[in-house]
């Protein structure tokens, strides 16, 4: 054990030293996802409000043809813009970007009108753009309240009750929780965490086992009265506390980040204070030794720093999988998921975020599957570490 | 003391060592001879206990080298073929690492790092990282590590390798003087000159086989040859017909 404490005590100095590691370790991991987070949901919150507020200015050609539409959308706020405009020119002037929407009243609107058929109009709109989509929706949803008045007029005129064209009233009950709306940006989120989790440790692993091989150091380091468990163990060791600090340093960055942020306007619950974050480091600290034995355990097997660069490359994508996983199947936090890392911890964090309650015991298997399976890979290394293909 | 006692050892279809016995003693320094790919390293390092012989067993002062925590390591002090320091830690650390691994308290660690950086000359870099060290300035650091835990038996591989001429023949004044102490020196080369300069005893090695084995004189009288250059060309063809 005391040998285990010196190996961590030299590996925790050595790579302080090493600025690599410093700066992916203490830097870009823990700061980059707060900082990308925090850009995308003040982008995503600056949309949302600016759709909301934004006043429909609608251009209208052939707009003197249908006098009691244009009355209908101006009392629906809608800013009418005239523009005469052929079929073609109304496509070109969309297509280029120049009107976002435009509504076409065709010559044969009136008649038809009259007439009580069907009337044609052409609302034009380019759907591949997220923005006139709205305005289109917008816009298309005002002409059906038009056109469902009109009926309503023509039956009540017939002797009609108008009640008859609506058979059935459906109502919408939208159960999400204020924070649930957002699952996606959530879903990042935690991705984020243990991503900057996983990269605290990265080169500290690296260096302690490829590393050590590549520097010529091992050969001697294993003629010593020492186990090989002990060993790994302080490696281990190392590299979880450099995965706490990255924890640590990325959760004060969201906290900090999310202050800045109206996340309550996107429908979060905008308290990801330093309760949350607290609760959020002991969902994490389970998985810190998991992967750090993860990442020593394929970091041994390599020949070379670049061969374990590539192959941990790798395994820091093995969190995101289950967490896109769970964004496509929609998943909840279920006690059956809770054995699975990376999956369960990504599904605890989003039901803290979302304020819904979190049982004990899911925090528990959660944390007992994390600590079972790192104990079983520091076995597995400490046993790779026995054998002599250990010196390459 | 250091026994190699038949060690055989295979690698896929090649035989590194064939029953390799030889004894090193105490107050001696013994030199394993021969050429490169001659199964040198793969005998070092069956007896410094990183690789595990087939068959046959290594023993420092009696006791058996197998296993990660055998009594026998604690009195081996080992220099190995490419002994890389870590560039991050000074020297001093680099050497305290060591001695702590064996189980050195503080106090008496700073004792001895102070003895041996006096007996190496290292105290213009002691401590400083070893990142950028001159080959000469690393082989110092690799030997203090060696020593730091007093072993009264040392095993070398290919220690002049990428040495001048002035820091070869301090290691050499070091040698000596270990050995005058009554330690047990054994190291590998494939330099006849070097060998033949420091050795008390000469084990030539050639195709995973001991070809000769005793004092430099014996050996020049056994293979007939005037010179021990001479007895090494005639000995190593006949290891290569062995081998």
């Amino acid at each position: 054990m005391r040998a285990a404490w010196t190996v961590f005590a030299k590996e925790f100095l050595e790579n302080f030293r090493d600025r690599r590691t410093l700066i992916s370790a203490l830097f870009f991991g823990p700061l980059f996802g707060p900082l990308l987070f925090g850009l995308m949901v003040s982008r995503m919150v600056d949309q949302s409000i600016m759709s909301a507020d934004q006043v429909l200015t609608l251009t209208v050609s052939g707009g003197e043809r249908a006098p009691g539409l244009l009355e209908f959308l101006r009392s629906h706020g809608v800013k009418v813009k005239p523009l005469n405009l052929s079929a073609s020119g109304a496509r070109d002037i969309v297509r280029r970007g120049l009107a976002p929407v435009v509504l076409l009243v065709p010559a044969s609107y009136p008649a038809r009108f009259g007439a009580g058929e069907p009337a044609p109009l052409y609302l034009v709109a380019d759907s591949s753009d997220s923005e006139t989509r709205k305005i289109a929706a917008r816009a298309g949803s005002i002409l059906a309240a038009y056109g469902s008045s009109i009926a309503q007029l023509r039956l009540q005129v017939r002797g009609v009750d108008p009640l008859l064209a609506v058979p059935v009233a459906v109502n919408d009950l939208d159960v999400a929780t204020a924070a649930g709306r957002a699952v996606a940006v959530l879903g990042l989120m935690t991705y984020f965490v243990l991503f900057a989790l996983l990269m605290g440790g990265m080169y500290l692993a690296i260096d302690a086992t490829a590393g050590e091989r590549e520097r010529a150091s091992l050969e001697a380091l294993l003629t010593l009265p020492v186990p090989r468990a002990a060993l790994v163990g302080g490696k281990i060791l190392a590299t979880c506390a450099y995965m706490a600090i990255s924890l640590a340093i990325t959760l004060l960055a969201f906290v900090t980040v999310s202050r800045w942020l109206p996340l309550d306007r996107l429908g979060m619950s905008s308290d990801f204070g330093f309760t949350t974050a607290l609760a959020f480091f002991a969902i994490c600290t389970p998985f810190i030794p998991l992967g750090a034995a993860l990442m020593t355990f394929v970091a041994s097997f390599t020949k070379s720093y670049r061969e374990a660069q590539t192959y941990l490359a790798a395994v820091l994508l093995v969190p995101t999988l289950p967490i896109a996983f769970a964004s496509i199947y929609s998943l909840k936090t279920k006690t059956s998921l809770m054995p699975i890392p990376s999956l369960s911890q990504h599904l605890l964090m989003t039901s803290l975020l979302k304020g819904e309650p979190v049982a004990a015991t899911d925090v528990l298997i959660s944390a007992s599957s994390s600590l079972i399976l790192a104990i079983g890979l520091f076995v597995l290394t400490a046993r790779h570490w026995r054998r002599e293909t250990i010196l390459g | 003391m250091i026994e190699a006692r038949g060690l055989c050892k295979r690698f896929g279809a090649i035989d590194a060592a064939q029953d390799v016995s030889f004894a090193a003693r105490d107050g001696q320094i013994t030199g394993l001879l021969g050429p490169n790919g001659a199964g040198k390293s793969t005998c070092l390092r069956m007896l410094y206990g990183v690789l595990s012989p087939d068959r046959g067993e290594a023993r420092i002062d009696g006791i058996d080298i197998r296993g990660e925590t055998s009594a026998a390591r604690a009195r081996l002090g080992v220099l190995p073929h490419a002994a890389g320091l870590y560039g991050n830690l000074t020297a001093r650390e680099n050497i305290a690492y060591f001695g702590t691994l064996q189980g050195i308290g503080p106090e008496a660690l700073s004792a001895r790092i102070e003895a041996l950086a006096s007996r190496l000359e290292m105290h213009d870099f002691l401590d400083r990282r070893t990142k950028g060290f001159s080959q000469g300035q690393r082989v110092k650091v690799a030997l203090a590590r060696a020593l730091v835990h007093e072993p009264g038996n040392l095993v070398l591989d290919e220690p002049t390798n990428g040495l001048d001429v002035m820091a070869i023949r301090n290691l050499r004044a070091l040698l000596l003087s270990l050995r005058d102490e009554g330690k047990c020196i054994l190291f590998s080369s494939h330099v006849m000159q070097e060998v033949a300069a420091l050795c008390d005893r000469i084990v030539i090695i050639g195709g995973g086989r001991v070809c000769a084995d005793g004092t430099p004189a014996a050996i020049r009288e056994q293979s007939g040859a005037a010179t021990l250059e001479e007895a090494f060309v005639r000995i190593n063809a006949c290891g290569g017909a062995l081998g």
